[in-house]
């Protein structure tokens, strides 16, 4: 629903709004939703009344002339145009040196031909505008200025093109407030400020309208109420320019006074009218009934249509006339001809109006508001305000008296006031009488302990209904939260931590508990040189036993323990996992050590160290993210460490920090822990990993261009690790490598005692267009040039 | 030349009979329709007829080469369908062949439970908070109305690291640490390791697991306590489960309770899991005593709170029937995976 704001001042002191943001938003608070808004004509400036003094033709140029123009207070100019309806006296729209005109064009001063030309002349459309803003216009010459302006004053105003026209979406329920009036009733009370009420002349039910037309409803269930009014010596002409602005700002084309008229009011009241041309009205009659089958009509968009017993017409008293609040019909349609009118102003049923609309596929504005089911009582002052804007326009005479069946007049709803009720309900504390205010503000009027509900505000029903008035007038964001301070669950730490054992569970281990106090042989039996940090740890003063004497520093030890008994226990072969505390003293004995969580992975026949080093990357991946790039989010280099295989052993680094250590366990310490068989260990620092964590997931849109796959066998020395030569290749290949693999070490005669061939696939991608076979020769080129050049490792022959 | 055509549709019609393999039909197709065919070869012949003949010589043939070719496509769908049965049954499998599944990963039965036991508080909106397990003797004691020589502290037999820090005997230091640091309202669990100096037997072992619950706010009352153990007791032991509230003594709470829950094995009939008194001991509860509230920081004239508290080993046990604590830390794989 578009709202003018210039309207709106007829209804409401518009002066008390700061600027169309603040209106916005305020209505928005108080319940009526803003889109958007458009200041119309912001783009137009320094566009001014001139008056033709002259018209010579252009010395160097025939189908151009010079005009000198008097623009007021501006002095003169001389301006070179190409139109030809120009000639002295006229009044034309006229760009000064340095106007904006719509679509961000900017005039200047300049020479056209050697003649100097200060500014621009204007047609319509330059100015943003259609024959519809300006029917008497031509379209491709000058703007001719008919109105009542001299020169020197600003285009926007002698043209009325300064509006403010606000877009609201309205909620189905609040029917009242498709309408200016609507608007203007909840602006007023948003603003705290009265409804300039205007009243249309009432006139009385019957009379002289009687001679014009008579009604009758035949189907009273799907037309509460129609009133019918006459207008006679009606003179077809278009409207005029305010009238026109108006309607043009709602979105509405204006079409003549008396179809302007309809639609200016249903603008306004939000009651959709109809107009007749009296003269096809066969017996002066209108007969509201169901349609009969075989009927025919064709609406006003000439489209023929054939209508059911379903639906509701509006008939004379041989044929229908009208789809009842659908669309009117061609046959009756008001034409430049017409002397007398008949306003329609009914109220039909909204389902027996949408289902039709929707049988006959054509929604119209007019459908859209009888859907929502309209206010029977809006009904008079609306067809009383089409009159009284006939005779503003002066554009007929309207005849006495109005014919009115009211079938079924809606019964006024009170709901019970419950002021306690409602600050209970809605958490708030407004005393009784600022209730009562906001209330009577909305038009409720207060009785007796109950709220009556104004008539056009249908969607009342119940306390919650009036509860809602009272909630929103005080304000949705003054109500203050209370009941959920507390809401429980995990925190960050926890969360990730359960995040580390699904997992450990989904890559198949086995969860294990063993006690956080140890023997402090176990450092021993883990081969823990003597000196070794980790030997200092938390001692119990008082332990059941030597077995469990001291807190442990590292939960390796109790993994190995485990391991040795599953093996005792003929276990052919086990996973293990254990999320462990471990205990680092504090420098002082009487102060709390520092508590780390750590994971502990360990396992015997069940792969080899690539098995383990796969379940670290695992996590890495989980822990950091995927990079989404050939070099992932973390580096493994060898590693040396107590308990591990000297050789085989490894540690993984995330931005040169290290996090886990995995690897085989040592010979030696397999045979202290009873192990026959190669044990593979993992030790990870959880509250590390969880302070640098990265496991925000982001969508990243699959490639739309197809990759390359290329295999590429390099022979370097055997001492050169993959590592070393897959960083080369990435490094080299740069952003469009998007994976690669290796698939084959070979070491045999044919390529030399100390050499070794390595083979990769690398898949080669751009992501924003498909790479053609050059493009991708070059990246491999490269990379075969820079890697034999580094480690003088040439291409497999 | 109508009764050529006629005669060469159905010798067509009556070799198609005849035919089974689908190499026989392709050379049909080209006896009939190929370029040397035999229809190919009438239609050749049409320029010998008449003008009025060769429009409707003309419609006939095509009819009849659209039939052939509508009787040649019919057997190669038949052929085409039969071809496939036989390939899907030349493709069974013995089902019976045992499979290769990988042995699945699983949690440990205390942190099954566990998870279990946070799952249900957190719906009731209590947060989940840590502490330290090696604790100041303050937190461990003296903030939960435990002052030295205290009776209560002969009952939990602690282990001293010094004689200021100690291994925490229950998780209820976790309890007063966020007390001190945060304001009521406060809903919190605190599910952790404890450690007492127990020899280890079939119930006993000197770590186990408790978890702790605590609420504080204005208003709080037993009531509340007792609605929130019911709601537990219900989810976790099933619906049909009622509790018991019996007096007791703790020296954190006042007034103090144990609760019982009815036995979820025999439904309070009696039986060996009960040792036949229908009802299970699980937990002790009570208020917060108004000196660990003042202790905290928090005035008890405003603010009260329930606390309550038991071990997860114990309803592990009761649970899957368990009769021996050591098997939850012999880690034995035969043993553990019998959770998953």
């Amino acid at each position: 629903m578009k709202l003018s704001l210039n309207w709106l001042n007829d209804y409401m002191d518009t002066g008390v709004i700061k600027d169309a943001q603040e209106f916005c938003d305020k209505l928005t608070d108080s319940g009526s939703k803003v889109e958007s808004f458009d200041v119309l004509a912001s783009d137009i400036d320094n566009v001014v009344v001139g008056k033709i003094l002259s018209v010579e033709k252009h010395p160097n140029a025939d189908k151009l002339v010079v005009c000198q123009i008097d623009v007021g207070q501006y002095g003169s100019r001389q301006i070179v145009t190409g139109a030809r309806n120009v000639s002295a006296g006229d009044l034309v729209p006229v760009c000064l040196d340095g106007a904006h005109l719509p679509g961000g064009v900017v005039i200047k001063s300049g020479k056209l031909r050697g003649e100097l030309s200060e500014g621009m002349l204007c047609s319509i459309s330059e100015l943003g505008l259609t024959l519809h803003d300006m029917p008497d216009a031509i379209e491709d010459g000058i703007l001719i200025l008919h109105e009542d302006c001299k020169p020197g004053d600003d285009i926007k105003k002698v043209l009325m093109l300064e509006d403010t026209v606000v877009d609201f979406e309205i909620t189905s329920n609040r029917q009242d407030c498709f309408s200016v009036i609507g608007l203007a009733r909840e602006a007023a009370a948003t603003y705290k400020v009265p409804v300039k009420i205007n009243t249309p002349p009432a006139t009385t039910v019957g009379g002289e309208v009687d001679d014009y037309i008579k009604v009758s409803v035949e189907a009273p269930d799907l037309c509460r109420r129609y009133i019918a009014r006459a207008v006679r010596n009606v003179r077809i002409g278009t409207s005029p320019m305010w009238f026109r602005r108006r309607l043009r700002a709602m979105g509405i084309r204006p079409i003549s006074n008396i179809v302007d008229i309809t639609n200016y009011v249903m603008c306004e009241y939000g009651q959709p009218m109809h107009a007749f041309d009296r003269s096809y009205l066969e017996g002066g009659q209108i007969i509201v009934r169901r349609a009969k089958d075989g009927e025919k009509i064709t609406t006003l968009d000439g489209v023929e249509r054939n209508i059911d017993e379903s639906m509701l017409m509006i008939c004379d008293s041989v044929k229908p006339c009208c789809v009842a609040g659908v669309m009117g019909g061609l046959n009756s349609e008001i034409n430049d001809a017409t002397t007398e009118v008949i306003f329609e102003s009914a109220c039909f049923s909204g389902t027996s109006v949408r289902l039709t609309a929707k049988a006959l596929g054509m929604r119209t504005e007019s459908s859209g508001l009888f859907e929502k089911g309209l206010d029977p009582e809006n009904a008079m002052d609306a067809v009383n305000r089409a009159c009284e804007l006939v005779e503003l326009l002066g554009c007929g005479e309207v005849v006495p008296g109005a014919v009115d069946v009211y079938s079924d007049k809606p019964e006024q709803k009170k709901v019970r006031f419950e002021p306690e009720r409602i600050n209970s309900f809605i958490g708030i504390d407004v005393p009784e009488a600022e209730q009562r205010e906001i209330l009577e503000r909305l038009h409720f009027t207060i009785k007796d302990g109950y709220v009556y509900a104004p008539s056009f505000r249908t969607d009342i029903s119940c306390f919650a209904d009036v509860a809602e008035e009272v909630a929103r007038m005080h304000g949705y964001n003054s109500i203050k939260p209370t009941g959920m301070s507390l809401s429980g669950g995990y925190n960050e730490k926890q969360k990730f931590i359960n995040m580390l054992h699904d997992s450990c569970v989904a890559m198949g281990l086995q969860e294990i508990m063993t006690y956080s106090f140890i023997s402090p042989k176990t450092y021993d039996l883990m081969c823990l040189p003597a000196d070794s940090e980790m030997r200092r740890s938390v001692v119990i003063s008082n332990p059941l036993g030597e077995d469990t004497g001291v807190m442990r520093t590292t939960a390796a030890g109790s993994m190995l323990e485990v391991l040795s008994h599953n093996r005792s226990y003929r276990n052919p072969s086990v996973a293990f996992y254990e999320m462990a505390r471990v205990f680092i003293p504090h420098e002082s004995a009487d102060k709390q050590p520092d508590e780390k969580q750590r994971l502990v992975i360990g396992f015997y026949e069940k792969g080899d160290f690539y098995t383990i080093k796969g379940m670290c990357e695992n996590l890495a991946e989980i822990v950091f993210g995927r990079s989404g790039k050939a070099q992932p989010n973390y580096e493994i280099e060898a590693h040396r460490a107590p308990v591990f295989h000297p050789g085989r052993c490894a540690a993984l680094y995330h931005d040169k920090k290290r996090y886990m250590v995995f690897g085989e366990v040592h010979p030696d310490v397999l045979k202290n822990y009873d192990l026959s068989v190669k044990a593979y260990l993992a030790v990870i620092d959880v509250d590390e990993l969880f302070e640098v964590k990265n496991t925000e997931k982001t969508y990243r849109a699959l490639p739309k261009y197809q990759a390359t796959a290329r295999d590429l066998s390099f022979v370097c020395d055997k001492a050169l690790t993959v590592g070393e030569l897959e960083k080369k290749i990435i490094s080299l290949a740069g952003k469009r490598l998007e994976a690669i693999k290796l698939f084959d070490i070979y070491e045999g005669e044919q390529i030399g005692a100390d050499k070794k061939s390595v083979s990769f696939t690398l898949t080669i991608r751009d992501r924003e267009k498909t790479l053609t076979d050059q493009e991708t020769d070059a990246i491999i080129a490269k990379v075969v040039r820079g890697v034999e050049k580094e480690f003088n490792a040439p291409l497999r022959a | 030349m109508k009764e050529k055509l006629q005669s060469i549709k159905t010798a067509l019609e009556k070799e198609l009979s005849e035919i089974s393999t689908s190499e026989k039909l392709e050379e049909l197709r080209v006896k009939y329709l190929g370029k040397k065919g035999e229809l190919t070869g009438v239609l050749r012949s049409m320029g010998s007829l008449s003008a009025e003949e060769r429009p409707v010589i003309g419609q006939l043939a095509n009819v009849v080469r659209a039939d052939i070719e509508a009787a040649l496509a019919e057997k190669k769908q038949a052929f085409d369908a039969k071809a496939q049965e036989m390939k899907l049954e030349r493709e069974k499998l013995d089902v019976t062949v045992p499979s290769n599944a990988q042995l699945r990963g699983g949690r440990h039965p205390i942190s099954l439970v566990r998870r279990e036991l946070e799952e249900i508080f957190i719906g009731m909106g209590f947060d989940v908070v840590d502490g330290p397990e090696i604790e100041t003797d303050y937190y461990n004691f003296e903030a939960l109305n435990t002052p030295e020589n205290h009776p209560a502290r002969d009952v939990q037999d602690t282990f001293y690291i010094t004689k200021n820090i100690l291994l925490r005997t229950q998780t209820s230091p976790v309890q007063a640490r966020v007390m001190e640091s945060r304001k009521p309202p406060i809903r919190i669990i605190s599910p952790g390791r404890v450690y007492r100096s127990d020899a280890v037997d079939a119930t006993h072992s000197p770590m186990f697991h408790q978890f702790e619950g605590l609420y504080v706010d204005k208003g709080v009352t037993m009531g509340d306590l007792k609605g929130t153990l019911d709601m537990f007791a219900k989810k976790m032991f099933g619906e049909n489960t009622r509790t018991r509230f019996r007096p007791h003594h703790f020296p954190f709470t006042e007034p103090s309770a144990e609760v019982d829950v009815s036995c979820f094995a025999c439904g309070g009939k009696g039986c060996r899991l009960c040792k036949g008194e229908g009802w299970i001991e699980i937990l002790g509860c009570g208020m917060v005593h108004p000196n660990v509230l003042t202790n905290c920081n928090i005035d008890p004239d405003v603010y009260t709170g329930y606390a309550f508290g038991f071990g997860i080993e114990r309803i592990v046990m009761c649970r899957y029937g368990i009769d021996d604590m050591r098997y939850l830390y012999e880690n034995d794989l035969r043993f553990l995976s019998q959770f998953n």
